[in-house]
């Protein structure tokens, strides 16, 4: 930031700074402070005394199975998301790369999904795989499959999987075409000169040339499955069957609506910011070697 | 209608550097003043202390007969043409122009007939309309120009416009600054690394080294009588050769000088040598043996080494330690490499410094 | 590219169009639905083509709401989701962009601080904070209004960064030109660099409405008048998974209503919402 030309005056810049100060303060700040102080204190079923606890709610926290197959899910979750919607995203991306005609219209296609919300991507879905009227569930049925995601946490996990993939498409479309983009053409000439057929050529070349973008991607999606699906989870299986789809945020969101163990609730999202914090000060990092690189 | 007057200007960082060790020098009315210098010698740290850019450590710069060192840049009434023109890229020509004036609440009418009269000069008319983004490296110079002189400051700044032109536009733009200025007979100060640049524009030269003024004066004094080796060295191309001598050296080649009793630098400019077998009364004569020959067509140069002793020519080189020489001399003809030569140059064409070649002493 | 085989791309057209299969069938058969009777597709028969009532269900969930239900009109809906939407988009790039030139043009005590406080809030989304912030919103009487659906939404740090990242690359020489031309900050701001930014300004505006309009859990939360809800969580109270009373042909046009904005900002802006995407995320 040295360097820079500067203008003089000390009023006019803390004035223009001051509202995003204080929306950060009021909303950021001062939020996240009193969840890390709840967190430590025990509140009786009236609201009337409070007690300072310590980890009493962390340990308790960990004590619950429920807990530990909240991070089950959110890991299953996490992992199959990232992975098929890194897959597609890539491989369309790759053949968008082509040289070949109508690649605008195919990208206009494809990046339709960003624009729409997971709620409402949701909502298509279920139509779809709604037992007895859904058009995909009716197929399925027809073939012997039972298919219930109201009663069958398999198939309800399969739904929000496919509803996330499809909803997170766009995003590692577009951002593996740009890494794409971003290669230069004499490298991959160089590679065919030296005899490399193509498989080989994406393989050697191409792959780790665009690691910075999967790398970034895969923060990115995590970061994605962890907060942006709760609206996904919440239209199409509210958590359910049995828990079956209720990841770490989720149950934050269902422990803290019904309100009675605001320690508990409180303890939960200062572990889920400790993990946001970590992811994101890892990618940061990772960022910083890129630009050596 | 003002001179610039800066008396012993200073400028200091707060971590200790210090980038201006006092400058004075005089720019009476209507001159072109040159800065020059080697990148870093503060330069462009003066020119932009004189706009009002930089603060001022100590010391005043007075314009127009107005202690100016408080005055915001916009009050100065200074306009600068800056190295990369610093046009703003979303205003048409015309408003790039206008813009400064209408900041300052002139009618419009005045504004229109100074911006049109400003194109004319310039040749700007057909692209009015046009975004800086649309013209050629040439035409956005002009228009850095265009938006100086509409102002009709007192002052005119110039902050090596001319370095991002090519060659050719370079010398065809120097040119017509030039012209502009004796037209308007406006104050300016001008910051060049190009020495050819600042000896062409200059009425009142600055040769500057590390934040201090080495020499001022009328371009062709400064060339022939610098007053240190840095200045020789630095104006004129190629430079001048340097020799340090000893006493002894020094009283064996120039003997009967009675300025010399100590150790020195004698310089001889590559184009104040003959190549001849004559001797020259008071002058010097040295032996060489030509390394490598560069023809340009117009003239030569020779890269000579000096020798203690060299065969075939006169006595009396012999005395010079071995060195490198170049000479320049007219016409595309020339000795070949590893003839041995002897080059001579009149007493009038020596130029002897102290041996830290901060002093001339002479002739 | 490089090879030379004569049906070297009909494996990436088929493979594209197996893409664009996926991505857009679930839209289309959301607005076949939207046209077709309840019953036809209750039952499962629903043709793939358009069917009849389309205006009729439109006209209906837009304007007036069905018999069925007590719902809110979904034209109000949009309504409360598009002042939601702009409200975020224009506030966040309003206070971002003068704090950023507060922070890249100016020189002040704590400035440096004052970048930090801004730059951590890129750690945590507002899903990590709800209900904390969400008492403070009640605290602060914002239950149920635009600022209480906007202003949490807008504590973010990433158009800041943005805005300063561009800001880094104008040159100097341009500040120093303005101040010569008689311009201070406020002019300079206003005549100059607002000028410039135009181009990031939509950029980011096509992205922080598409964030906007597709938020779900804050007005959910925050909402319990239906005269606030916004389309995105009033979708969800009119298709529930275990009533068979759903009136699907509803639903689906209420979908249908609910991507069309965004989508059509993307579609429409596509090279600015690459590049606002792409930069956004830097």
């Amino acid at each position: 930031m040295e360097n820079r030309a500067i203008f003089s005056g000390k009023l006019l810049p803390c004035l223009l700074i001051l509202p995003q100060l204080a929306v950060s303060l009021i909303f950021f700040y001062w939020p996240a402070l009193q969840a890390l102080q709840q967190s430590f204190l025990v509140q009786d079923a009236f609201g009337l005394s409070t007690e300072f606890v310590w980890f009493e709610n962390y340990l308790s926290l960990l004590q619950t199975p429920e807990y530990y197959h909240a991070i089950g899910v959110t890991f299953v979750f996490s992992a199959l998301v990232a992975f098929f919607s890194l897959t597609l995203g890539l491989l369309l991306a790759v053949m968008a790369n082509r040289n070949i005609r109508g690649v605008q219209i195919y990208r206009t296609f494809l990046i339709v999904p960003y624009a729409v919300a997971p709620a409402v991507a949701s909502v298509l879905f279920i139509f779809m795989f709604q037992p007895g009227l859904g058009m995909i569930a009716r197929a399925l049925q027809r073939n012997g499959v039972d298919w219930n995601p109201v009663l069958n946490g398999t198939h309800a996990m399969i739904l929000v999987v496919i509803v996330a993939v499809w909803n997170q498409i766009s995003y590692n479309f577009l951002f593996f075409l740009a890494g794409l983009q971003a290669i230069p053409k004499s490298v991959i000439e160089a590679a065919a000169i030296d005899g490399a057929r193509p498989m080989r050529r994406f393989w050697t070349i191409i792959f780790p040339l665009l690691s910075p973008t999967t790398f970034f991607l895969i923060i990115v999606n995590i970061t994605y499955v962890f907060f942006n699906t709760l609206g996904i989870i919440d239209t199409a299986t509210g958590g359910g069957p049995n828990g079956a789809t209720q990841t770490l945020v989720y149950k934050v969101f269902q422990d803290g609506k019904v309100g009675t163990d605001l320690g508990g609730s409180a303890a939960q999202s200062v572990i889920l910011m400790v993990i946001v914090v970590a992811l994101t000060a890892f990618q940061f990092r990772y960022v910083e070697k890129k630009v050596h690189y | 209608m003002a001179n610039v007057t800066l008396r012993n200007v200073r400028k200091a960082y707060p971590n200790g550097f210090e980038a201006i060790k006092g400058v004075d020098v005089d720019v009476a009315d209507g001159q072109f003043c040159v800065l020059v210098g080697p990148s870093g010698c503060g330069k462009s740290t003066l020119l932009r202390m004189v706009a009002g850019l930089e603060t001022i450590s100590s010391g005043e710069i007075d314009i127009g007969g107005r202690i100016v060192n408080q005055v915001e840049p916009a009050e100065r009434d200074i306009a600068m043409v800056f190295q990369n023109y610093a046009l703003y890229p979303h205003m048409s020509v015309y408003n790039n122009m206008a813009y400064g004036l209408r900041n300052r609440r002139m009618p419009q009418p005045e504004i229109d007939t100074r911006v049109q009269e400003a194109a004319r000069i310039l040749e700007l008319g057909a692209m009015l309309d046009r975004k800086p983004g649309q013209l050629s490296g040439g035409q956005r110079q002009r228009v850095a120009m265009g938006r100086a002189i509409v102002r009709q400051p007192k002052v005119f700044l110039f902050d090596e416009p001319l370095s991002n032109l090519d060659a050719k536009l370079r010398i065809a733009m120097r040119v017509e600054i030039r012209k502009l200025q004796r037209r308007l007979n406006t104050t300016s100060i001008y910051v060049t690394h190009d020495q050819l640049e600042a000896m062409t524009l200059a009425d009142i030269l600055v040769v500057m080294n590390g934040g201090q003024v080495e020499q001022v004066g009328n371009p062709l004094d400064i060339y022939q009588k610098p007053a240190t080796t840095f200045v020789a060295s630095f104006i004129g191309a190629p430079p001048m050769n340097l020799m340090p001598l000893s006493a002894d050296e020094l009283k064996s080649q120039l003997a009967g000088d009675s300025r010399i009793n100590d150790a020195g630098i004698l310089g001889i400019r590559p184009e104040d040598f003959v190549v001849s077998n004559e001797t020259v009364a008071g002058g010097i004569a040295l032996g060489l043996t030509v390394e490598a020959i560069e023809r340009v067509g117009a003239e030569t140069f020779i890269y000579g080494t000096r020798e203690r002793d060299v065969q075939g020519v006169a006595a009396n080189p012999g005395e010079l330690p071995p060195g490198e020489v170049l000479v320049r001399i007219p016409g595309a003809i020339g000795p070949a490499i590893g003839e041995r030569i002897r080059a001579i140059a009149a007493p009038d064409k020596l130029h002897l410094f102290t041996a830290d070649g901060r002093q001339r002493v002479g002739p | 590219m490089i090879e030379h085989r004569r049906f070297g791309n009909l494996l990436p057209h088929l493979i594209l169009l197996a893409g664009v299969a996926i991505v857009a069938f679930p839209v289309y058969l959301a607005i076949i639905a939207s046209t077709h009777d309840n019953t036809v597709i209750a039952n499962g028969q629903m043709p793939l083509y358009p069917g009849s009532h389309g205006l009729e269900t439109y006209w209906n969930t837009i304007v007036s709401g069905t018999g069925k239900t007590t719902r809110q009109a979904v034209g109000v809906m949009m309504l409360n989701s598009l002042i939601m939407a702009i409200g975020i988009a224009v506030g966040k790039i309003a206070i971002s962009i003068i704090s950023a030139y507060a922070i890249v043009f100016f020189s002040f005590p704590f400035r440096m601080t004052a970048f930090w406080t801004i730059f951590i809030t890129l750690m945590l989304p507002v899903e990590v904070r709800i209900f904390p912030t969400y008492k403070i919103t009640s605290d602060l009487h914002m239950l149920d209004s635009y600022a209480g659906l906007i202003l949490p939404l807008i504590a973010s740090a990433t158009a800041t960064l943005l805005f300063r990242q561009f800001f880094m690359t104008v040159p100097k020489e341009l500040v120093e030109a303005s101040k010569i031309d008689g311009a201070g900050p406020i002019r300079f701001f206003w005549d100059t660099l607002l000028p410039l930014s135009v181009t990031n300004i939509a950029a980011l505006f096509v992205i922080l409405f598409i964030y906007g309009w597709n938020q779900y859990l804050w007005p959910l939360l925050i909402t319990t008048r239906d005269d606030m809800q916004t389309i995105v969580i009033g979708i969800k109270k009119i298709i529930d998974v275990h009533d068979a009373l759903t009136e699907w042909q509803v639903a689906m046009a209420t979908a249908v209503l609910a991507m069309l904005p965004p989508v059509a900002v993307v579609v429409l802006m596509q090279r600015l919402f690459v590049k606002g995407l792409i930069e956004t995320e830097k």
